[in-house]
């Protein structure tokens, strides 16, 4: 009698299956609940790995909601590597198509807010450059600029206020206000931050992301907001050192 | 072919500790007897940040062993070709001292299940675990050491005992051997034998790494006693007893801390890393276990 590793791997994810013949306690008996320990680590330890990178998700929820909705996504989606650090890709998707969870609207959202600042906090490092470096270009130039961002940087944009309720549960923020927020993730140094973004800001730095120039970006965001405070956004990408080359082409 | 006689112990014969961040200021300022440190090597296969700045620093300070936990050696398919070149990438630029893996399989099927999980001793089995560690060694270009496991449970079609499994390996691919010494005593426990005698029948001149750490106690559906490896709790006596038992018989051996979970300030890690250290200090001078 032969166990498959299909056999073993089927009755680990599935308790309502039998468990496999052929596996003893060495003394004639079968298994048994010897072999729920495999079942018990298996979910214990996916399941915590998703409490660990999702945990305003798992506050919002509380964790014993957390817990079972855990063991339903990682009995559909187990790891499809062992680069733990990546698991839960897909957890902001089922998290908006699972029924029982429909109204909380914004908690796919914040999800990915999580999935980026995990992201961000693995990205390649990048050496950020040298504020002085703008000051020291010719102003009237200053619109062909263009520039290139850390890979730790990401964009957000979400029709609810994700860095409020993210703020509100994890750094003790304000309670958050029915908005639309866009979100900036910034890793100054080893630790990642997400911003709330200004009106413009989001088009602004999607355009210069996109390799368009400093002008051309700055007037896509006055188009779409009128106030969008152009030195305002330059900074908060120079302070959380965002930038990593800028170039004005020749 | 890598021999596995000729080298199996490179880290210092002295008491090592998995690597946990929250120790880091405590190991920079002052590691005590802590000489050497394991890391698992899939925490640091992101492309940069904190955890690659801290391997780097602590590489230029401490020998280093990588233990993989997610390779699937034992497992029925082909191994994962990207994990492979994951591997490959990170021992190529830290260069640690060491690499090991587990007796064990984790991935079936395209899902990766975060456990290791166990394997019958068959010929079959054995040849799939040689071509998978000779792949391995190609690709890293050295030699490997093999963890034996913690059992829970047994497999009806086994037909060899896992000292001979481990020896036969060894034999063929020139890997080393990691020994396990708290796996011994808890799948000795759950399996009804002596943990002396698996000791004794064990191929101690392939080891070039103990391993000690601690376990959680439960109960079959018979009321045996079921012991499962949680790397989560302190180090017990008859553990201490049996790691004093294999020294005795191999003479000195790096002696790595697991502690993985519930992880516990670094006074009571390094509390245990100095009983390794007594431990070793009885060896070197003679002193019957
Ligand atoms: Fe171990």
């Amino acid at each position: 009698m032969s166990v498959t590793q299909s056999d073993f791997r089927g009755a680990i994810m599935d308790g309502g299956k039998d468990r496999p013949e052929g596996l003893s306690d060495a003394k004639g008996h079968p298994a048994g609940r010897r072999f729920d320990v495999y079942r018990n680590n298996v979910a214990v330890s996916l399941t915590d790995a998703l409490a660990t990178g999702f945990p305003t998700i798992a506050k919002l929820i509380g964790t014993e909601n957390f817990n079972a909705i855990a063991g339903v996504f990682l009995r559909q989606s187990p790891p499809s590597s062992p680069m733990m650090m990546h698991y839960g890709e897909g957890f902001p998707e089922f998290l908006e198509g699972f029924e029982p969870l429909a109204h909380l609207g914004y908690l796919a959202d914040v999800a990915r807010l999580e999935l980026a600042m995990r992201r961000a906090y693995h990205a390649a490092d990048a050496e950020p450059i040298n504020p002085d470096a703008l000051s020291a270009l010719p102003p009237e130039r200053l619109t062909e600029l263009v520039m290139t961002f850390a890979p730790a940087v990401s964009l957000l944009r979400s029709p609810w206020p994700i860095h409020a309720i993210w703020a509100f549960n994890m750094q003790d923020g304000p309670k958050p206000q029915g908005i639309s927020q866009d979100v900036i993730i910034l890793r100054p140094g080893f630790d990642p931050e997400p911003h709330a973004l200004n009106a413009g800001a989001y088009e602004f730095i999607t355009a210069l992301m996109a390799g368009g120039t400093l002008g051309a970006a700055a007037a896509v965001a006055t188009d779409d907001a009128p106030n969008f405070d152009l030195s305002a956004t330059l900074g908060l990408l120079l302070t959380g050192n965002a930038l990593n080359s800028i170039d004005l082409p020749s | 072919m890598f021999d596995s006689q000729s080298t199996p112990s490179k880290l210092p014969n002295r008491p090592g500790v998995g690597y946990k961040p929250q120790h880091y200021a405590d190991l920079i300022e002052d590691p005590g007897t802590v000489s050497w440190l394991e890391i698992h090597a899939e925490n640091y296969m992101g492309d940069g940040g904190r955890p690659i700045a801290q391997l780097r620093q602590l590489s230029e300070r401490f020998p280093i062993s990588v233990h993989g936990v997610g390779l699937s050696i034992g497992g029925e398919g082909a191994l994962d070709a990207d994990h492979l070149a994951r591997l490959k990438h990170l021992v190529d630029w830290l260069n640690p001292t060491v690499f090991s893996e587990h007796l064990a399989w984790s991935t079936h099927d395209g899902a990766f299940l975060n456990d290791l999980l166990p394997l019958p001793y068959t010929d079959a089995t054995l040849q799939r675990v040689c071509d998978h560690i000779n792949q391995l060694q190609d690709t890293i270009n050295r030699q490997m050491m093999l963890e034996n496991p913690s059992s829970y449970l047994a497999f009806d079609e086994s037909t060899w005992s896992e000292p001979d499994f481990l020896r036969e390996v060894a034999s063929r691919t020139g890997c080393g051997l990691l020994l396990d010494v708290n796996n011994v005593f808890v799948s000795a426990t759950n399996l009804n034998y002596d943990p002396r005698a698996y000791i004794n029948e064990y191929p101690l001149e392939c080891v070039g790494e103990i391993h000690l750490g601690g376990h959680d106690e439960d109960e079959d559906d018979h009321g045996k006693p079921l012991l499962i490896d949680s790397h989560g709790a302190p180090i017990v006596d008859p553990v201490w007893a049996l790691l004093d038992h294999t020294l005795s018989l191999s003479g000195e051996k790096p002696i790595l801390i697991e502690w993985d979970t519930d992880v516990p300030d670094w006074a009571t890690l390094h509390d245990e890393a100095l009983r390794a250290d007594a431990a070793l200090a009885k060896i070197a001078t003679g002193v019957a276990a």
